[in-house]
C-alpha cells in the first residue's frame, strides 16, 4: 500500500505542464485531487515515473462567467463548485449532483478537472457534462482545442485527450429560461459510486417540453446519452403517461454491463425507475431551489 | 526536480516545522513515522475508511491520498491537537461519554469531521450527521452511539457559547 517512486514536478503555469507532458511521453500523471489517482498508485495499479502536480499551478481555480457559458477551471475543488453561488445562478444542476461525488472531506481535495479527466465509468459529474452539453477545454503543445463532453469519454479511464494535453477548463452553457434538471443515482450507500446514475436536463417552453437532454452513466464504459426516452418528451406536456412512457423507453438502445458491484439485469431493472423519479424531482421543484440532498 | 528529497517548511498542530522528504512519502506516513503524531491512524490506505482524516488549511483531507510534499507551506492539524493538553474536547468529551467508541481506530477520523461539521452547522439533525459522517466507516458501534455523541457536543457547543456571551 504504498506508491512506486516518482519523480515529482510542481509546474507554475500550463506551458510548464504541457512541457513536462510531453518529455515524458506518456509515463507521467496529471495530480489534481489525487482522491482517484493516489489510491491507484497506493495499489501500484498505475506506475508513472513522473507526477505533475497542479496544486500551485497558476490560472485553474477560476469559476466565472464568460458571456453565455460558466467556466469552471480543472482545479476548481469540488467543494467550492457546490457552495459556489455563481455555480448555483448558471448551472443548477452542478450544484445539485456535487453531494453525490464523495463525502464532503474528498470533495474538500477532489476537483471538477480531476474526476471529469479520470472518466472512471461510475462518476457522476460525467453525466452531468454530457447532459448540459458541456464542453473541455484541453490544452498541448500547440495551444488549445475544444472537445463536445459527447466526443471527450472514450471508455473506462480513457478520454479524447492526447498524452501531450491536460483538460485546462470546462464550459457549461448557462442554463435557459423554463430549465428544470435533476440527478439521481442507485447506489449501495449514499456517496458511493454510482452503480446507474441520471443526469436530466430538460428545457420547458410554456408547458411544452422543447429540449431534453438525459445521460446515464454506471451502466457502461462511458456516459450515455438515453435518446429514446428524450424522442418520448420532446414536444410533449410531461404529464404522468408521457413520464412513465419516457422511462419505459429509456433502456432501449443501451447495452448494460455486469461487475461485480451489481449484475447486467439489476442496471436494466432500475434504470426506468430512476429515470421516472428523475423527471419527477426536476417538475416538481422550482428552478431555484437545490434538493433536500444537500448537505451542511 | 527528481525523485530525491525535497525540503517542505509546514505547521503541524501550531508548531512549525521543516523536513526532507521523498516525494512517494504519504502525508499519512509522515505524521506517523516522521512526527510520531500517531494518532493518525491508516486503515484501508485509500481513501475508503476515514481513519486517517485529518486537516489541512482548514478542511478536512485523507491523509492517505495526499504526499507529504505537496504540503509545504500548508497548516495541518490532527487529532492531537483537539486536546493538546490533557483534557479532553467536547466532542472528544461527548464520544468518550456516549460510548461513541468501541476499538477507537476509527475515532481520530471521526472526531476530524465531527469537529469540521459542528464548525459548518452547530445544530446539526441526525440525517444532516450520518450524511456527513458517511466517508467514516466504524466496524464495532453501529453508529447509533456515534450521532447520539454528535448531538451532545452539539448541545454542549452551544450552551458553552451562549456562557461566554453573557
Amino acid at each position: 500500500m504504498k506508491p512506486p517512486r516518482f519523480e515529482y514536478f510542481s509546474p507554475a503555469d500550463t506551458i510548464e505542464t504541457v512541457e513536462i507532458l510531453g518529455r515524458h511521453d506518456g509515463a507521467a500523471r496529471l495530480l489534481a485531487g489525487g482522491q482517484s489517482l493516489v489510491p491507484l498508485l497506493n495499489f501500484r495499479v498505475v506506475t508513472p515515473t513522473a507526477l505533475i502536480d497542479l496544486n500551485r499551478c497558476r490560472g485553474l481555480d477560476e469559476i466565472r462567467r464568460d458571456g453565455a457559458t460558466l467556466v469552471l477551471g480543472a482545479m476548481v475543488r469540488q467543494a467550492a463548485a457546490e457552495t459556489s453561488e455563481i455555480v448555483r445562478a448558471c448551472c443548477p444542476l452542478i450544484t445539485a449532483t456535487m453531494p453525490f461525488l464523495g463525502s464532503r472531506t474528498i470533495r474538500n481535495r477532489g476537483t471538477i478537472g480531476g474526476t471529469l479527466a479520470h472518466a472512471d465509468r461510475s462518476a457522476e459529474l460525467p453525466a452531468v457534462a454530457t447532459a448540459l452539453g458541456a464542453v473541455m477545454i484541453a490544452e498541448g503543445p500547440k495551444g488549445l482545442r475544444e472537445i463536445p463532453a459527447d466526443e471527450f469519454y472514450v471508455g473506462d479511464l480513457t478520454t479524447a485527450l492526447a498524452v501531450d494535453e491536460m483538460l485546462r477548463e470546462v464550459r457549461v452553457p448557462i442554463a435557459p429560461e423554463g430549465h428544470r434538471f435533476a440527478f439521481v443515482e442507485a447506489t449501495n450507500r449514499h456517496h458511493d459510486l454510482a452503480l446507474v446514475g441520471v443526469a436530466l436536463n430538460i428545457i420547458l417552453k410554456e408547458n411544452q417540453c422543447e429540449r431534453v437532454a438525459i445521460a446515464v452513466i454506471g451502466v457502461g464504459p462511458k456516459p450515455s446519452r438515453l435518446t429514446a426516452a428524450e424522442r418520448c418528451l420532446v414536444g410533449n406536456i410531461i404529464d404522468d403517461t408521457v413520464a412513465r412512457a419516457a422511462a419505459a423507453a429509456s433502456i432501449e438502445g443501451i447495452e448494460f454491463e455486469s461487475d461485480l458491484h451489481a449484475p447486467a439485469d439489476y442496471r436494466r431493472h432500475v434504470l426506468p425507475g430512476l429515470v421516472q423519479r428523475a423527471l419527477n424531482q426536476a417538475l416538481s421543484r422550482r428552478p431555484e431551489t437545490i434538493d433536500d440532498s444537500r448537505e451542511a | 526536480m527528481t525523485a530525491g528529497k525535497h525540503k517542505i517548511e509546514l505547521t503541524v498542530n501550531g508548531r512549525r516545522l521543516q523536513r526532507d522528504v521523498e516525494p512517494r512519502l504519504l502525508l499519512s506516513d509522515f505524521l506517523r513515522g516522521e512526527l510520531r503524531l500517531t494518532g493518525t491512524h491508516v486503515g484501508c490506505g485509500h481513501g475508503v475508511c476515514g481513519a486517517c482524516t485529518i486537516s489541512i488549511n482548514g478542511s478536512t483531507a485523507r491523509s492517505c491520498l495526499t504526499f507529504a510534499i505537496q504540503m509545504d507551506g500548508a497548516v495541518i492539524e490532527t487529532v492531537e491537537s483537539l486536546a493538546p493538553r490533557g483534557p479532553l474536547s467536547v466532542i472528544q468529551q461527548a464520544f468518550h461519554e456516549h460510548h461513541a467508541l468501541q476499538c477507537g481506530f476509527c475515532t481520530p477520523g471521526f472526531l476530524m469531521s465531527t469537529r469540521e461539521l459542528l464548525a459548518r452547522d452547530p445544530d446539526p439533525s441526525e440525517d444532516t450527521i450520518r450524511r456527513a459522517l458517511s466517508g467514516h466507516i466504524c466496524r464495532c458501534t453501529g453508529y447509533v452511539h456515534i450521532v447520539r455523541a454528535v448531538r451532545a457536543a452539539a448541545r454542549k457547543l452551544a450552551e458553552e457559547g451562549a456562557r461566554d456571551d453573557e
